[in-house]
């Protein structure tokens, strides 16, 4: 019953990874985009999600709302006037605009925030379970949580091969020298892109804030999940994605069971394996 | 009539070679042009100048009355200037209606429709969830036409649609060419076969080596001519 209850928490906890993963992954699938702040851009969400409950006392979900909204508006300025300028043909320079962005985006947030680890309260949702049997309760909170990751990337699916944005998001991964001729501006939807992943990491950020406790530097080491979250997966495969951090939600709860030290270490292991086994993921598409 | 495109003087570089010396060419209104020439002669480069895939600055190209030299690719597609890429391009992820919808992204009205393009190609209409790259050489030709017509261009420019394929399915494309001048579109087609040029153009230019070195009517032109402007030889 004790490994079921673990088994459980991993699988809700992969859904957040889930969501850490999805916006890393679209940019990079849209427009080569390596985004090395990405766990800092999760980080600075949760702080938001705090300024937003904390100092202005709102209601969370309207905490949630305004901080979708807030990053999904940065993410489209700050790609269609700083980051596209480094979008080329190779992929370095924009893991080093990043990389940089991710020192100046820690160091501003010790510098206003201080290295105090945070927490934004839920009030009695953080607490609640369900009790499903004798021995084994589901927070409330983390199933919220996971079954939000899941709608959060049925909808992403939706958008990609529902709607004219997401053909145009396709169309632009596949070949981006010949959108324009389709009469759509590249720099326009690639801004719609790092919007449309700001939004999830929005998400992502503000739920981390609500879950576990948070400080200025664990961006990277969210990053970091969120690489083997979809490298696990599959590259271009958005439920690939769900899964890949459910696998490495569920290692991580084993690792933790065994040893609370080994939590981490337990993630990277299923991470190698995957690599070792199939190397392109588990559910990458067929042909790339 | 008017001139829908008209260049004057058109250069092109790659880097430090220069590919296009100067190149004076325009299109009437409802005309097919086809620009013939050898390999490398600058055919596709005049044509990635034209729709703004490599930047024109500061030189003379007119579209329909409007300077459009220095214009980004998509402002100038909004004109009315649409093209079928070297190589076809179609969009592997995307299926073949999606290739075709993706077409229309700029919505420009006028009389093409999906359901006018599977018309057109009725090959298309069965195939139309498969894959855009599933398909055949001459399937795939269509579909990259029919996606440049979902924008009701008012000049359609087509690199090399024939390449690669065999002579009846050669036949069915070029076989709708007079369906689309009747609705009005003009044509500049790149044409590797010479005969083929010659009996679908209004006019015809020759490339070499980055100049124009002859155009005219087809009926005004020699074998021997197009053969000299062709080859760069004085004898052919
Ligand atoms: N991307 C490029 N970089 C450098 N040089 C290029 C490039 N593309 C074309 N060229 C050169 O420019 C010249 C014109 O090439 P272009 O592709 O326009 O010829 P073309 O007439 O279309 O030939 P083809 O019939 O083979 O398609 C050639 O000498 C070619 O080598
Ligand atoms: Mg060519």
């Amino acid at each position: 019953m004790e490994w079921i209850n673990v088994l459980v928490q991993g699988v809700l906890l992969g859904g957040l990874y889930a969501l850490f993963a999805a916006g890393l992954s679209l940019m990079f699938g849209v427009m080569r985009f390596i985004n090395i702040a990405h766990g800092d851009f999760i980080v600075v969400a949760a702080y938001l999600m705090l300024v937003m409950v904390l100092t202005l006392g709102l209601h969370p979900v309207i905490g949630i709302g305004l901080v979708v909204i807030l990053m999904g508006c940065a993410g489209y300025l700050g790609q269609r006037f700083l980051l596209n300028r480094v979008l080329d043909e190779d992929i370095l320079p924009p893991v080093l605009v990043t990389f940089g962005l991710s020192i100046i985006i820690q160091n501003s947030l010790l510098e206003t925030f201080s290295a105090d680890s945070q927490r934004v309260p839920s009030g009695d949702f953080a607490t609640a379970s369900l009790r499903v049997s004798d021995e084994l309760a589901v927070g409330v909170l983390p199933l919220a949580m996971f079954l939000a990751a899941v709608g959060v990337i049925g909808v992403l699916q939706f958008i990609f091969y529902r709607t004219a944005l997401g053909r145009l998001l396709r169309a632009t991964s596949d070949d981006p020298e010949i959108v324009p001729l389709m009469g759509a501006n590249n720099s326009h939807i690639f801004a719609l892109a790092t919007a449309l992943a700001s939004g999830v990491v929005a998400i992502a950020g503000t739920m981390l804030a609500m879950k576990t406790n948070f400080d200025p530097t664990i961006g990277p080491s969210r990053l970091l999940f969120a690489f083997e979250a979809v490298i696990i997966g599959g590259m271009g495969n958005i439920w690939g994605t769900l899964a890949g951090g459910i696998i490495l939600g569920v290692a991580q709860a084993i690792g933790a069971q065994i040893d609370a030290g080994y939590q981490i270490l337990a993630g990277h292991l299923a991470f190698l394996a995957v690599l070792i086994v199939r190397p392109k993921g588990l559910f990458a598409k067929a042909k790339g | 009539m008017s001139k829908l495109l008209e260049t004057h003087a058109l250069q092109a570089f790659y880097g430090d070679f220069q590919a296009l010396f100067g190149i004076d060419l325009s299109v009437e209104d409802g005309e097919t042009v086809a620009i013939i020439g050898a390999n490398g002669s600058g055919k596709s480069t005049f044509l990635r100048a034209v729709t703004g895939m490599r930047p024109a600055t500061g030189q003379s190209i007119s579209f329909d009355g409007t300077q459009i030299a220095g214009l980004r690719a998509n402002r100038i597609h909004h004109l009315g200037l649409a093209m079928v890429p070297e190589g076809r391009r179609l969009f592997p992820s995307l299926t073949v209606e999606e290739n075709l919808k993706i077409g229309a992204a700029g919505n420009r009205p006028g009389p093409w429709s999906l359901a006018e393009v599977y018309k057109l190609f009725p090959a298309l209409l069965e195939r139309r969830h498969h894959g855009g790259t599933e398909l055949s050489g001459g399937q795939q030709q269509m579909v990259a036409i029919g996606r440049a017509l979902m924008s009701n261009p008012r000049l359609l420019l087509c690199d090399e649609i024939s390449l690669g394929l065999a002579p009846k399915v050669i036949r069915e494309i070029y076989g709708s060419v007079p369906l689309i001048r009747e609705r009005g579109t003009a044509l500049v087609v790149i044409e590797q076969d010479i005969a083929q040029a010659l009996k679908v153009a209004d006019r015809v230019y020759c490339f070499q080596e980055g100049r124009v070195s002859l155009s005219g009517r087809p009926a005004e032109l020699s074998r021997e001519d197009i053969a000299a402007a062709y080859f760069g030889m004085e004898d052919a």
